[in-house]
């Protein structure tokens, strides 16, 4: 597979804002270090060669920054997507989220992304991360050169990544790759595996460590709402702290019932936790749910699909077989 | 260990008399369970009232601390506390906390001065603080004019003590005037930037603006073409407050909060805080 | 001086917490954590803990007042709080330093009651650092990490641990741990803290200067355009205000238990919509005025306050936590000018 290079995505932006398809990009911009990546949106080619950045931290999914600028003109707007993104790109389509006029969606491969705080889990005191001959070499303060391997820095939704197929686009660099047979709910059948105890102790852990900074929600494409029920005083549930035990759960479940059908597992809750909590795991135990009572559904894999839990047919599961099923699939 | 007396914990207030001004705003007269005041303040300085359960704000005290029995609070009905507090009867237990903020220099820069009071709607209500004081302490302060207005004439709050006390004192002229005519109205009809500019008060005067952001805007431009300078000129600001102590963090203006350095500014002051409020 | 070697380490964390609670940083899922010593944890080794030492003295939450409302009737009950007497072990020189800048705000008059009485019962013994971060900035504030402040001050080298006595407090503590600690010259400190402040010199963050900010300075940034573009990223989360040592602004809540109510205090963000919110409106509508106000706040409005002293150690939890990589030195560098 011909490998696409940063060099190649500046041309194609520099192209698309030299012959007026777009008038601005949004892509990724470099930071103090090679890790250090952050969304941008760039109007010119100067900007571009002085600032783009396109490596293996460019984990960021744009969705919030995509339906931001569509918003703000008339004219279009350029943005890269990995094969992931896509599929946030057709599910915010499906919910009429943004005017696909106004974008201009440019699809690019994407060899799984590197978790820092792995690498920082490794390393001491990181002066420069880069590919070497498929590992991954980093030049540190304290211990010379490091060579950690590839595959153990990738970030989890990496390391199960369900597909390499771009599923919506306007132009494509590069040659597309395929839905994978990933093992995503491995993690979520030892869940399942466990007593109900083990099972409330397991998240009761988890959850606890969350510090309401809402970082999951913000960042989550499939989080939409106008005005979240969590950040309005009048809803009687609106809250920054953690008020008893149960407070944090509360807010972690409302969220993964309301994106439930509309999650694409995109794994971005996840790495943004900054207390490293599992969230994918509650959204992917919907997922498999699904595909287990109404076969398989993949949302945002095409646009303007209707996901089974709004989608009424005479075949789906009575609610109580779903429960009574739920023992093997609960 | 129990707290000795911390800032961000109340004492019970009671509710001792409700009156009706306006269709949106009822004034508050509140003592401690034993009668008393629940503490001294100057004019312009603040309180924090709450129904717990239901959340905590800050309010201006509308009474002037020449009254010694208890304090008043004018409060306009406009979010979920304040309809709390609109729909209490007498007798209702509250709390509060309390005084806030810096108040009018009335000891000091106002003292001996020609006072022009400025106020727009509930405006009035940090104002008539400082004008009771005035007029308890008459002789400290010269000639004392008040331009006073509203949407209707529904809307003026304290409207029966305007017209039985205040208009009745020697050396206070009382402007009143309303945004739309209506039948049974005789006076001024008008915006009140405008009635100030008509009015052309000399400039040897301490002017005190407090009313909604537009108005203040439109006034203070309307004083300063009619030869006010900004230093005479002190107006009074609200932000968000939670504390009231300086320390929650979002009441500032620059590096200002206007729980504590506040409420109460001169507007040649206020020019130097960045436009964020 | 009083030294230790460290295999008797834990003998040491045994006799301090046989008196008081004592808090040691421990590795865990979500990286280091400060955790009350129980006699099983070990010290971790991790530069710094992933949530800020400022929840030893301002907690996430914490209950202020309980109400009994019956009828017209209410009942104020203030809660008793049992304030323990406590040992934090390991804080860095840059979480030191933050209380420091707490207490400009909360010991501040009107002091808080809360804050004081945990600030009164804790005593922090330090740890000078040996391998900062690559996003450590703390000499930017003219932090010291290998003589970090506190009322004790320890240096760990790779057989013993070094104990120096600041405070009154820290001599008292370091006293009670003699049987188990001997005396000795501050040879090995000395080398240990040339070695590090060598090191320093040479983080890629060496060089960033804040002098371009300061206080004073509010209308020379306040209307700057690059703010624009600088919080184009910003997703309006509070992950960076709740990693930080030194943001303090809080929220004052009821909590309805159904039989009481409690009115409780918890971390709020100046990030968040509703932070200004009132009834009436709201001062910062969008995601550029609140960026805006936390930079500020920590480059020129305390510095205004507070004789010019920042509101940044400079310990880079923002750096490593922001889920799009925006943060404090990407200001400076965009607005203070330097490279």
């Amino acid at each position: 597979m011909q490998e696409i290079k940063r060099e190649d995505l500046i041309a194609k932006a520099a192209q698309l804002l030299a012959d007026g398809t777009v008038d601005r990009v949004i892509g990724w911009k470099k930071g103090e270090f090679d890790y250090d990546v952050t969304p941008a949106v760039f109007t010119s080619k100067e900007e571009l060669e002085n600032e783009f950045v396109w490596n293996d931290f460019c984990g960021a999914n744009f969705s919030k920054y995509l339906r931001k600028e569509a918003e703000k003109t008339e004219s279009k707007a350029a943005v890269f997507l990995k094969p992931c993104d896509t599929y946030s790109f057709n599910q915010l389509l499906t919910e009429h989220k943004f005017d696909r006029e106004k974008v201009y969606a440019v699809g690019v491969p994407c060899n799984g992304m590197l978790d820092d705080s792995k690498i920082k889990a490794a390393a001491n005191g990181i002066s420069s991360v880069s590919e070497e001959n498929g590992k991954v070499a980093v030049e540190t303060l304290y211990d010379g050169k490091i060579t950690l391997e590839r595959n153990e820095m990738l970030a989890e939704r990496c390391v199960n990544c369900k597909s390499k197929k771009h599923v919506a686009y306007d132009e494509l660099l590069g040659e597309d790759g395929e839905v994978l047979d990933s093992a995503r709910f491995d993690e979520v059948a030892k869940i399942e595996a466990m007593s109900a105890d083990e099972r409330f102790a397991f998240w009761q852990n988890e959850l606890s460590r969350c510090i309401r900074c809402n970082a999951c929600r913000n960042i989550c494409p499939a989080c939409t709402c106008e005005k979240c029920v969590f950040d309005n005083p009048d809803s009687g549930v609106e809250n920054k702290a953690i008020a008893d035990s149960f407070e944090e759960k509360m807010f972690h479940i409302i969220r993964a019932f309301h994106v439930v059908g509309r999650c694409t597992d995109c794994g971005e809750c996840s790495r943004v936790c900054p207390q490293n909590i599992p969230l994918h795991l509650l959204n992917r135990k919907f997922i498999k749910d699904i595909n287990g009572f109404y076969g398989d559904y993949q949302a945002g894999a095409e646009a303007g699909s209707r996901a089974p839990i709004v989608d009424f047919t005479k075949e789906d599961l009575e609610p109580g077989e779903a429960v009574e099923r739920g023992g093997e699939n609960a | 260990m129990a707290m000795m007396n911390d800032p961000l914990i109340p004492v019970i207030g009671v509710v001792t008399d409700i009156r009706i001004d306006t269709p949106d705003v009822k004034t508050f007269r509140v003592v401690t369970p034993d009668g008393k005041k629940a503490f001294d303040h100057m004019p312009g300085q603040c309180a924090m009232l709450s129904i717990p359960g239901v959340g905590e704000a800050m309010f201006s005290i509308t009474s002037s601390p020449t009254n010694t029995e208890f304090m008043e609070f004018s409060i306009k009905k406009c979010g979920c506390l304040t309809q709390w507090l609109h729909a209490m009867e007498v007798g209702q237990q509250i709390t509060i906390r309390g005084p806030y903020g810096n108040a009018f220099p009335v000891d000091t820069a106002f003292a001996g001065k020609d006072m022009l009071f400025i106020a727009g709607g509930i405006g009035l209500a940090p104002l008539r603080s400082v004008i009771n004081y005035c007029r308890h302490y008459r002789d400290r302060y010269g000639k004392i004019d008040i331009v006073y207005g509203s949407r209707s004439m529904e809307d003026l709050v304290d409207y029966k003590e305007i017209i039985d006390e205040w208009v009745k004192d020697d050396g206070i002229d009382v402007h009143l005037t309303i945004d739309r005519e209506q039948p049974e109205w005789t006076g001024h009809v008008g915006f009140v930037p405008n009635y100030v500019k008509e009015l052309g008060f000399d400039t040897n005067k301490t002017a005190i603006l407090c009313g909604p952001p537009i108005m203040i805007k439109f006034t203070l431009a309307g004083l300063q073409e009619i030869g006010f300078d900004k230093t005479q000129v002190y107006t009074t600001m609200e932000l968000r407050m939670k504390c009231g102590i300086g320390k929650c963090g979002r009441c500032n203006i620059g590096s200002k909060y206007v729980c504590k350095d506040g409420p109460v500014f001169r507007c040649d002051q206020v020019d130097e805080l960045p436009d964020e409020y | 001086m009083r030294k230790i070697s460290l295999d008797k380490l834990n003998q040491l964390f045994a006799e301090i917490a046989s008196k008081n609670s004592l808090y040691i940083p421990v590795d865990t899922a979500a990286g280091a954590k400060y955790e009350k010593y129980d006699g099983t944890q070990t010290m971790s080794d991790a530069l710094n803990t992933t949530r800020s030492a400022k929840d030893f003295f301002f907690p996430q939450t914490e209950n202020l007042v309980d109400f009994k409302v019956e009828g017209k009737n209410i009942e104020i009950k203030e809660p008793v709080n049992e304030y323990e007497d406590f040992v934090i072990f390991g804080a860095r020189a840059c979480d030191v330093k933050s209380f420091e800048i707490l207490d400009r705000v909360f010991l501040a008059d009107p002091v808080d009651n809360f804050y004081k009485n945990r600030r009164e019962h804790g005593v922090v013994v330090s740890m000078a650092c040996t391998k900062p971060a690559e996003t450590c900035f703390c000499g930017t504030f003219g932090i010291d990490a290998a003589a970090p402040a506190g009322d004790i001050v320890c240096h760990k080298t790779a057989d013993a641990v070094y104990f120096d006595a600041k405070t009154d407090k820290g001599a008292k503590l370091l006293e009670s741990l003699n049987a188990l600690t001997e005396d000795t010259d501050s040879a090995a400190v000395d080398a240990q803290t040339a070695q590090t402040r060598e090191v320093l010199k040479k983080l890629p963050l060496a060089g960033l200067d804040a002098s371009a900010f300061g206080a004073d300075k509010t209308m020379e940034f306040f209307n700057r355009p690059e703010w624009q573009t600088i919080s184009e990223s910003c997703l309006g989360c509070g992950t960076c205000t709740f990693v930080c040592p030194t943001c303090q602004c809080y929220d004052i809540k009821d909590f309805n238990t159904g039989n009481e109510v409690k009115r409780y205090r918890c971390w709020d963000s100046c990030m968040y919509s509703d932070f200004t919110k009132m009834a009436h409106g709201n001062i910062r509508n969008s995601q550029v005025e609140r960026f805006r106000q936390r930079f500020m706040h920590k480059l020129v409005y305390y510095p205004t306050n507070n004789e010019g002293i920042f509101g940044c150690v400079g310990c880079g939890r923002c750096m490593a936590k922001c889920p799009v990589n925006m943060n404090i030195v990407k200001v400076m560098r965009k607005l203070g000018g330097n490279k």
